[in-house]
């Protein structure tokens, strides 16, 4: 179970990166990491023929908060502004887990020593998916910045693989905290402002709309697919407590009926574990490409306020000149300004036009892998029902 | 049987000797079920030691009847190697037969010459008598003190009681079981020896004996009046409950067991047979040969023993003035009792003499048990005779006889208990082992066989309920269903017809038929619940899709619920059953209210039992019983906590379901959105595949809920009624040994009353106890019955729970195999459009 998720996380993890170019010259990926409690230990390892890296290959350890610190950096860097910045990778999730288990420990007492066990195992796989899930998705926020031509020369990002001594970033504090959600309203409230604003560029007025219908669209359908995969699992969950009662049914009863629930039991057993394959593949080709690409959208979206800004900036950059040159006073310092703010702007619809252009085109690439594949998977999980019972029923036949 | 063992020894245990026989008791009540079936032979074997205090009479009786019985079902040579086996079994007997031998021998010559059937027997018994008799004299002033001493004998060596039984009353055996003839045949030559030795034995415990002879000696008087309530007893005992039971008891127990057709109908003939031949000889003994016989052998020997023993132990055991039958009773009684045989066959009243002789015979038996069928059959005649008081021995007598016969059969059933317990003995061992076994296994598998007759005998008969219909309105409204049958059976007069049934006819159908059949034991299967909320949303609500489910879920369980009714061969034929199926208006089923008065009276009957069934702590004498209990129990655990796991993979599967279509309808949406026509036109296709996958996912719900939740559910129902089969025996074997206690009671007033000598209330006491007695053996007649029955629900239950999980279990896994050959399909349809997004 364990391997085969790695597999498909693998896949999952080429597919999302799809659009990267096969630039060889930096490879990165994360070979191990460790789970301490809260903290997930990430080893990460770069292999480069870049002569910007003083060795060819290493690897360094890192936290989530390292590569929240990169994201933030880049985010903050103005000359990316025209970039989409990767999505950082979330917060590694353990609590629903943590929560399942703790609840079946509550629940021991009603349970069999067998299902407990069954229980607990799923409980464990489901676990160690979630853990795989997290040091992917790091993974993919690395490999995408290091297939950009511009973000994969930024500093920073250099430091943050070469540095072999902890990084050792700061938490944010509280004020930070406070400030980070005070910047966020100012954005939002921002954005409001500068929706305001007449734009001039058909196609970034058509990307606005589409992302922002778009944007919402795929929350709810990464709302209604988390919740269809969560209840496929307790389907599946459930078999197991069937098959354990069947089995013990089976145990008491001496007639010949005991044959059929043995088998009844056990073909609900193998059905149990490729409709948590069903449940998971699921959850691996739609809900996380759908996940991913709503993050991603996110950050499209803020390459649009960031130009949406700039443009509002040139705007009052232009009323300052117009201003100023009616009152002849500090007009080549406005002139300049507003020079400044159009180059600014100009710069930021250009390279956006360009990201936004292969955004669409990389998301229909991915989009397209992950539904043929998770299509493959299905056909492929169903058959196995399929043969399973066919066995079965021809096993309780012939009895 | 067991309440054949138990009726027996309760005279013993009210007055007598708690001290010596109670040991006996339990041995018999315990040990006499099992017995019973199987082991004739032991018990013929068991009785002939009895018949010694008796023996006169009876002796007679059990030679001609015995003759007769054997050479129906065996042969004449089995005949006679029975009375060799009877013989030899003897000599461990000698003791007790010693006493007996004698008047055997008296008998036997007399009888001799009438059967002159077994000529082996009755020179084996007259040699014996012959032995006997130089014992016997020395034995009859101390026979009295003998008897007492044979019963603590008896009880430590139990082997000699069922060795010596065989003498007499083995041919009487030997007809029923092929078996047991062979063995004694090898064993006749040791009979004569072995005699000899016993009679050594009877002298040793002579001396203890002697003691109570003369507290006796005062009592001669005192004796007559006791002795008419104790025969009494007996008369009443053989007349009403040896019929019954007996007969009864050898058909049922024919059927358990696999030999029984053969066995059955030696018993019957062996019980008719000597039932004439008893009574004839009974009066031809009466008549002429008893006084000759008695004045002559029995006035010394076995007259000696016989009062001597009754004597002693009336004292041992009553405590009373029985006690007074001793020596000098004995002399006193040796010259009435001839006296009072004359009279009885005269018909005169005189006959209480004789009474005391059986009477006192019957406490003897009882001590050592095996006596006690001789001492009915003794009883029998002799009180037939008494309680005449007129020459009109014919009716009353052959019936007396009769129920000595079948007396004697049941009280064997206890012997060959013991002699299974005392396994050391291979005589009487070797045969009741050999039968028990055999009754035991085959019981269940012969009632399998019986099942599977009656299944393979059925005939078509296919039963549906369709077209549930809204009839009324408002409140009054009701769903009406169509039952249809269709069926080849000619107890129905169409082919095929059509009711229209509304769902408390239904519940009416139940009642009737559980208040018939459930109290036999019968599993009659429960009608789906009534549900005050479902009905009541189809009667408010309109076209909601709960209702309609509502309405089909409980459609589907009518049909499975009629559908069970009529494959249960004995519902089936009940009047009821037709009556539903095929009349076209049925009166209105009252008292189905939920909470009307009748429910309520219901609910406190249910609540009430429960209580019983707490309190009523059942000592289960079949562990077959107690295993299913235990295993029904658990089931039903097992069940209801996979109905609640199946209940929440329905409840899962809907929320997938609902889960999956919201997710399509998002997709769609989100297809709309997308701006690149390929991938617009997938994620449009994917929202439809997600929308038939919906579909699949609600109908593998109801799937989940139809084919096997609600299978679950009818078997969490019909486990109750399997359960409530068990209570229902367990209430049959409280009400007898309610019985039981209540006849205990009445004896203990009985021997109360003879103690303070009041003889006006014995009479009523006497009445009380016949009617006790009655009850005992009809309730435990009603248990084995109810047991027998119970025994084959459960087992036919079985096989029908196997059959219908079997069935549902495929059904189920064909209706999840079908979901997933759609669900390939959908999404091998959705892989080109997949594919096509560019």
């Amino acid at each position: 179970m364990t391997s085969t998720l790695e597999e498909s996380d693998k896949e999952k993890v080429r597919s999302v990166s799809v659009d990267l170019n096969n630039d060889t010259s930096l490879i990165i990926d994360i070979p191990d990491a460790l789970c301490e409690r809260d903290k997930v230990k990430f080893t990460v390892h770069t292999k480069t023929t870049l002569n910007t890296f003083q060795k060819p290959e290493f690897s360094v350890p890192r936290q989530h908060e390292d590569f929240n610190w990169l994201h933030d950096t880049l985010v903050e860097t103005e000359d990316y502004a025209g970039l989409i910045i990767p999505p950082a990778p979330p917060k590694p999730d353990f609590e629903s887990p943590r929560e399942k288990m703790h609840k079946l420990g509550e629940g021991e007492a009603t349970m069999t020593r067998e299902e407990y066990t069954k229980m607990k195992q799923e409980l464990e796989a489901e676990y160690l998916a979630v853990f795989k899930k997290t040091v992917q998705v790091h993974e993919i926020f690395l490999q995408r910045l290091s297939s950009h031509p511009v973000l994969s020369k930024d500093r920073n990002f250099q430091i943050f693989l070469e540095y072999d001594q902890d990084l050792s970033v700061r938490r944010k504090n509280a004020k930070e905290m406070f400030g980070g959600f005070f910047k966020n309203m100012v954005k939002t409230a921002d954005e409001v402002i500068i929706s305001g604003i007449k734009e001039v560029d058909d196609f970034f007025e058509q990307e606005k709309t589409f992302l922002l219908d778009y944007f919402s669209k795929i929350k709810d359908s990464t709302a209604k697919a988390e919740k269809m995969t969560y209840s496929h699992k307790n389907v599946s969950d459930d078999y197991i407590h069937i098959s354990a009662t069947l089995n013990s049914i089976a145990a008491d009863d001496s007639t010949d009926l005991k044959k059929h629930l043995e088998k009844f039991a056990d073909l609900l057993e193998k059905l149990r574990k490729v409709e948590a394959r069903v449940a998971s593949d699921q959850e691996l080709k739609l809900t996380e490409l759908l996940r991913y690409y709503m993050r991603d959208i996110q950050a499209a979206k803020d390459l649009l306020y960031r130009r949406a800004r700039a443009l509002a900036n040139y705007e009052n950059a232009n009323k300052a000149l117009d201003k100023a040159r009616l009152k002849s006073k500090d007009v080549a310092q406005a002139e300049e300004h507003q020079k400044q703010c159009l180059q600014k702007f100009d710069k930021l619809s250009e390279s956006g036009k360009k990201e936004l252009t292969s955004f669409k085109g990389r998301r229909v690439v991915a989009f397209r892998k992950n539904l043929i594949e998770m299509a493959e998977l299905e056909i492929k999980h169903a058959k196995n029902n399929m043969s399973l019972l066919q066995g079965c029923i021809e096993l309780i036949n012939t009895n | 049987m067991a309440a054949s063992s138990e009726r027996s020894p309760p005279p013993f245990p009210d007055s007598e000797d708690q001290e010596l026989e109670p040991d006996f008791d339990n041995e018999d009540s315990d040990e006499g079920a099992d017995i019973f079936t199987g082991s004739t032979m032991a018990d013929s074997k068991m009785d002939p030691p009895l018949p010694t205090s008796t023996d006169k009479l009876p002796n007679d009786l059990f030679s001609d009847s015995t003759p007769e019985p054997l050479s129906d079902p065996l042969s004449d040579a089995s005949n006679k190697t029975e009375s060799e086996t009877a013989s030899k079994l003897s000599p461990d007997i000698t003791e007790v037969e010693l006493a007996s031998d004698e008047p055997t021998a008296d008998l036997l010559n007399e009888p001799v010459g009438e059967s002159t059937d077994e000529p082996n027997i009755y020179s084996n018994s007259a040699s014996v008598t012959a032995l006997i008799e130089e014992p016997l004299d020395n034995p009859t002033e101390k026979e009295p003190l003998d008897k007492p001493t044979e019963k603590e004998p008896l009880d430590n060596p139990p082997e000699k009681e069922p060795l010596d039984n065989p003498t007499e009353e083995v041919p009487l055996d030997n007809p029923t079981e092929e078996v047991p003839l062979d063995n004694p045949t090898e064993e006749v030559p040791l009979d004569n020896p072995t005699e000899k030795v016993p009679l050594d034995n009877p002298t040793e415990k002579e001396p203890l004996d002697n003691p109570t002879e003369k507290e006796p000696l005062d009592n001669p008087t005192e004796e007559e009046p006791l002795d008419n309530p104790t025969e009494e007893e007996p008369l009443d005992k053989s007349t009403e409950e040896p019929l019954g039971t007996e007969i009864s008891k050898p058909e049922e127990e024919i059927v358990i067991s696999e030999p029984v057709s053969a066995i059955s109908e030696p018993l019957k003939s062996a019980d008719e047979e000597p039932q004439k031949d008893i009574v004839e000889e009974s009066h031809k003994e009466v008549t002429e040969e008893p006084p000759s016989k008695v004045q002559s052998d029995t006035a010394t020997k076995p007259s000696t023993d016989l009062f001597g023993d009754s004597p002693d132990d009336d004292d041992d055991l009553f405590k009373e003035p029985l006690g007074a039958m001793a020596k000098k009773p004995q002399s006193s009684i040796f010259s009435e009792p001839q006296v009072d045989i004359f009279a009885e066959a005269k018909g005169d009243v005189v006959s209480k003499p004789q009474n005391e002789q059986p009477k006192d015979v019957p406490t003897d038996i009882f001590t050592e048990e095996a006596l006690i069928p001789v001492i009915n059959t003794a009883t029998k005649p002799s009180v037939s005779a008494s309680s005449k008081t007129n020459g009109v021995h014919s009716d009353e007598e052959e019936q007396d006889i009769f129920a000595e016969a079948t007396v004697e059969l049941s009280l064997d059933s206890p012997r060959k208990e013991r002699k299974k317990q005392d396994v050391a003995k291979p005589s009487a061992s070797a045969p009741s082992i050999s039968v028990t076994p055999s009754t035991s296994k085959p019981q269940p598998k012969t009632l399998e066989e019986l099942e599977e007759e009656e299944s393979e005998d059925k005939f078509e008969l296919n039963i549906s309920v369709t077209n549930p219909e809204k009839v009324g309105d408002g409140m009054n409204a009701y769903m009406a269903y169509k039952v249809s049958t269709q069926t080849t059976m000619p107890m129905f007069r169409n082919k095929t017809f059509t009711v229209r049934r509304r769902f408390s006819d239904f519940l009416g159908l139940y009642e009737k038929l559980s208040e018939k059949h459930s109290q036999n034991g019968y599993i009659v299967p429960p009608p789906p619940e009534k549900s005050i909320l479902g009905m009541t949303k189809v009667k408010v609500g309109k076209e909601d899709p709960s209702s309609a489910e509502f309405v089909e879920r409980r459609r589907a369980a009518l049909e499975r619920y009629l559908q069970r009714v009529v494959s249960h061969p004995s519902l089936l034929q009940d009047p009821d059953v037709r009556e539903f199926l095929e009349r076209d208006e049925l009166p209105r089923a009252v008292s189905t209210q939920a909470l009307s008065g009748a429910g309520f009276l219901k609910m406190i009957n249910k609540a009430t039992d429960a209580v019983s069934k707490m309190t009523i702590k059942m000592n289960e004498s079949d562990i077959w019983f107690e295993e299913k209990l235990q295993e029904v129990e658990s089931e039903d655990q097992q069940l209801r906590k996979l109905h609640a796991m199946v209940d929440s993979l329905v409840n899962h599967r809907k929320e997938l379901s609902v889960n999956t279509a919201v997710f399509a309808k998002s997709v769609a949406m989100l297809g709309s959105s997308e701006d690149n026509t390929a991938l617009s036109r997938a994620l449009s296709q994917l929202a439809e595949v997600e929308d038939k996958i919906e579909q699949l996912h609600a109908e593998q719900a109801s799937n989940d809920f139809f084919i096997f939740a609600e299978l679950l559910a009818d078997y969490i129902r019909l486990l109750g009624a399997v359960r409530a089969s068990f209570d229902q025996r367990m209430k049959t074997w409280q009400r007898w040994q309610d019985a039981q206690n209540m006849l205990q009671r009445k004896r203990e007033t009985e021997a109360k009353l003879l103690w303070a000598n009041k003889p006006d209330k014995l009479q009523q006491a006497k009445d009380e106890i016949a009617e006790w007695e009655a009850k005992v053996t009809q309730y435990e007649r009603d248990f084995e019955r109810v047991s027998a029955t119970v025994r084959k629900e459960v087992i036919r239950f079985e096989k029908e729970k196997a059959r219908d999980f079997k069935k549902n279990i495929m059904k189920y896994l064909e209706s999840l195999l079908r979901s997933q050959q759609q669900l390939i399909k959908y999404w091998e349809a959705f892989l080109p459009e997949a594919k096509a997004i560019a």
